[in-house]
C-alpha cells in the first residue's frame, strides 16, 4: 500500500502547482516533464519490466500524434475521439512490430535495431506521404474550446498531463502486482527458465509491447493537442526515442516511479544547461549523454536504486545483506 | 494405466553433421525414479531439452500421457505437467526466492497473493523455508539448485526432469537432498534424473538407462548396470572392462 500512498502524495503535490503559480514557464516545464514521464513509463513497461530495450519508441509516439492530428484536420473527427484513436493506432503499430520481431525470436540488440529501423521507416514515410502533410507537417487549427481539447490557459493541459502520468503509474503498479507482471519480469531475468515454467514468453512480450505502445502513443496524442503542430522530425524523430529510454534508465528501470523521477532530472538539467549557455543547440543532448554515462557507471539501477539503498541501509529494521539484488527486492516490496 | 507416463520413441537429433541422438527409446513412469547416465557429451541434456520442448527432435516421437507432444512449445508442455531443472541453475537473479518460486506457482494460480503463499509452501518442502526473502543471486550453489527444484515443483508437475540436481553439492548437501527427491517421487511424480553422483543413482533410481555417443547402450536396475561391461567401457574406453577383469583392477 506504500506505493499507492506515494502515488497519491505525488499527485496532490503536483496537482496544486497551477493554483500556486500562473507562470507559464513553470507549467510548461512541468507539462514537458509529464510528457517525457509518460513516454518513459511506456518504455519502462517493455524495457524496464520486460527487458526488451527498444530504440524506436518514437514509432508509437509519432503514430499517436499523427493519428490525432490527421483525423481532426482531414476528417473532422472530434479531438477527444482522435486522442483515443491515436492511442489505439499506437497500440496497433506496437502489436505489429511486436508480432513481427518476437515471433521471429529477435532479442537484445537485434530487437533494439529493428525497432529503430521501424521508427526510421515511419519517419521517412511520414515526411513524403501527402496525408501526413509530407515535409510541411500538419497544423491543427486553433479552436480554444474544451470540446476540441484546447484550452485558454495552461492549467487544464497541466492537469490532463498529470492525470495521464498518474494513470500510467497506477497501471505500472497494478502490473507489478499481477501474474502478467511476474511473468514479464521472469522473461526479463531468464526467458528459457520462464518458458520451462509454463510462461508463453512470446505472448507476454507481445502484450507488454502493445500496452507500452499505447501509453507512449498517448503522449504523442497529447503533444499534438498541446503544440497543435506535428511534423515527421518531431513525431518520429529519434529525440523522443532517446528521451523514452533516458528517463527510466536515469530514474530507475523496472520501477514505478523511475520514469517520472528520471524525466524530472533530465528536463531540469536540460533547462539549466540552456539557461547557463544561452540555448546552445544540441547542448541538452550533451548533458543527457553525460548524465547517462554517470548513471550507468555509478548507479546502474538509477535514482530509485540509490533511494532504496539509502532506505535499506538507514531506515530498514531488517539485517542488511550484501548485493544490489537485495535492495532491488526491497525496492519492489516498497515500490 | 498400462502405458508409462512418458515414452520416448526412436528419437534422433541431428546438429548439422553431428548425430547427437540416434534412435533413442526411453520411458519413465509415475512413482519411480528413472536415471539417465552416461559420459559427458553422450546427449543426456539434449534428450532432456527434446522432452521439455526447447529442442525439436529430427525424428521420432515423444508420447506423454498418451499424447504426441513433440511439436508443442515448452510452455505448453509445462502446462501439461512437464517440469525441468537446468544443469546450470538459472534462477531469476533479481528476484527473491519466494518470487522465483511464485513464477512457477502462477501457472495454476492467477492471483499474486495465492501464488506467493503457494511458493512459501513449496519452499518449506525443499528446505528453503528460512530463505524466502533472500535474493536468489545471493544463494550458494546448493541453494540455487533447491530454488530450481522448488520452481519446477511449483507448477505441480507429473513428470519432473532433474538435470544434475546434485552436481556441485558437497557430500552432506547430497545427503540432505536425496530424501527430498525421494519424497517427491512418493507423491506420485515421475522423476527422470541425469546424474553423475553414482551413490545417489544407486540409492534412488529404480531403473537406469545408459546413454553413450547418442545411443542407449543398455538399461536395467542400478546393480545390473554397475556390473555391465558396456557401461564400464563407455566411461573408461574400449577394452577397459576386460583389462580390469584380467588385471584385477590393479592398474586403472
Amino acid at each position: 500500500m506504500k506505493g499507492l500512498a506515494a502515488i497519491l502524495g505525488a499527485v496532490a503535490l503536483l496537482g496544486i502547482v497551477p493554483l500556486l503559480t500562473v507562470s507559464n514557464v513553470v507549467l510548461n516545464f512541468l507539462v514537458l516533464v509529464f510528457l517525457i514521464a509518460l513516454v518513459g513509463q511506456g518504455w519502462n513497461l517493455l524495457g524496464g519490466y520486460g527487458g526488451q530495450y527498444s530504440f524506436g519508441h518514437s514509432a508509437f509516439f509519432g503514430t499517436g500524434a499523427y493519428v490525432t492530428a490527421v483525423l481532426q484536420v482531414r476528417y473532422g473527427v472530434n479531438a477527444w475521439l482522435g486522442f483515443g484513436l491515436g492511442m489505439v493506432g499506437g497500440a496497433l503499430v506496437g502489436a505489429a512490430i511486436g508480432a513481427l520481431s518476437f515471433r521471429s525470436g529477435l532479442k537484445g540488440s537485434y530487437f533494439a535495431l529493428v525497432t529503430l529501423a521501424f521508427a526510421e521507416v515511419l519517419r521517412i514515410v511520414a515526411s513524403v506521404a501527402p496525408i501526413t502533410g509530407a515535409g510541411v507537417g500538419i497544423l491543427i487549427p486553433l479552436d480554444l474550446r474544451p470540446e476540441a481539447l484546447q484550452f485558454q490557459s495552461r492549467a487544464p493541459f497541466y492537469w490532463i498531463a498529470l492525470a495521464l502520468v498518474v494513470m500510467s503509474l497506477l497501471l505500472a503498479r497494478a502490473i507489478e502486482a499481477s501474474r502478467f507482471g511476474a511473468y514479464l519480469i521472469a522473461v526479463r531475468e531468464n526467458e528459457d527458465a520462464a518458458e520451462a515454467l509454463g510462461v508463453n514468453a512470446t505472448a507476454v512480450k507481445f502484450k507488454a509491447m502493445t500496452i507500452s505502445a499505447a501509453i507512449t502513443a498517448a503522449a504523442g496524442c497529447f503533444y499534438a493537442q498541446y503544440f497543435l503542430f506535428v511534423d515527421a522530425g518531431i513525431a518520429y524523430g529519434s529525440w523522443i526515442s532517446i528521451e523514452a529510454l533516458l528517463a527510466p534508465i536515469i530514474g530507475g528501470v523496472g520501477t514505478v516511479f523511475g520514469p517520472l523521477l528520471g524525466a524530472l532530472i533530465v528536463k531540469t538539467l536540460g533547462e539549466l544547461g540552456k539557461l547557463a549557455t544561452g540555448d546552445a543547440p544540441g547542448l541538452d543532448l550533451v548533458i543527457y549523454g553525460c548524465v547517462l554515462i554517470l548513471v550507468v557507471a555509478v548507479a546502474p539501477r538509477g535514482i530509485s536504486g540509490i533511494l532504496s539503498d539509502f532506505r535499506y541501509r538507514f531506515l530498514s529494521p531488517r539485517p542488511p545483506s550484501p548485493g544490489a539484488a537485495a535492495s532491488a527486492a526491497l525496492e519492489r516490496d516498497n515500490g | 494405466m498400462a502405458e508409462p507416463l512418458l515414452c520416448v520413441e526412436h528419437v534422433s537429433k541431428r546438429f548439422g553433421g553431428l548425430l547427437a541422438l540416434d534412435r533413442v527409446s526411453f520411458s519413465a513412469d509415475v512413482g519411480r525414479i528413472t536415471a539417465l547416465i552416461g559420459p559427458n557429451g553422450a546427449g543426456k541434456t539434449t534428450l532432456f531439452s527434446i522432452i521439455a520442448g526447447s529442442l525439436r527432435p529430427s525424428q521420432g516421437r515423444i508420447i506423454y500421457d498418451g499424447v504426441n507432444i513433440e511439436d508443442e512449445p515448452p510452455h505448453r508442455r509445462a502446462r501439461r505437467g512437464v517440469a525441468r531443472t537446468f544443469q546450470i541453475a538459472q534462477p531469476f537473479a533479481g528476484l527473491t526466492v519466494r518470487e522465483n518460486i511464485a513464477v512457477g506457482a502462477h501457472l495454476s494460480r492467477p492471483a499474486r497473493a495465492e501464488a506467493l503463499a503457494a511458493a512459501g509452501d513449496v519452499a518449506h518442502e525443499v528446505g528453503l523455508g528460512d530463505m524466502l526473502d533472500r535474493p536468489a543471486a545471493t544463494l550458494t550453489v546448493a541453494g540455487r539448485k533447491r530454488v530450481e527444484l522448488a520452481r519446477a515443483l511449483a507448477i505441480a508437475p507429473r513428470l519432473l526432469l532433474l538435470d544434475e540436481a546434485l552436481a556441485g553439492l558437497n557430500p552432506s548437501e547430497i545427503r540432505d537432498m536425496a530424501p527430498v527427491i525421494g519424497a517427491i517421487r512418493d507423491r506420485g511424480i515421475a522423476i527422470v534424473m541425469i546424474e553423475h553422483v553414482m551413490q545417489a543413482v544407486m540409492s534412488l533410481a529404480k531403473h537406469v538407462f545408459v546413454l553413450s555417443e547418442g545411443r542407449i547402450i543398455t538399461e536395467g536396475t542400478p546393480d545390473a548396470i554397475a556390473a555391465d561391461r558396456h557401461v564400464v567401457e563407455a566411461y573408461l574406453g574400449r577394452g577397459a572392462a576386460s583389462r580390469m577383469m584380467a588385471g584385477g583392477g590393479g592398474r586403472a
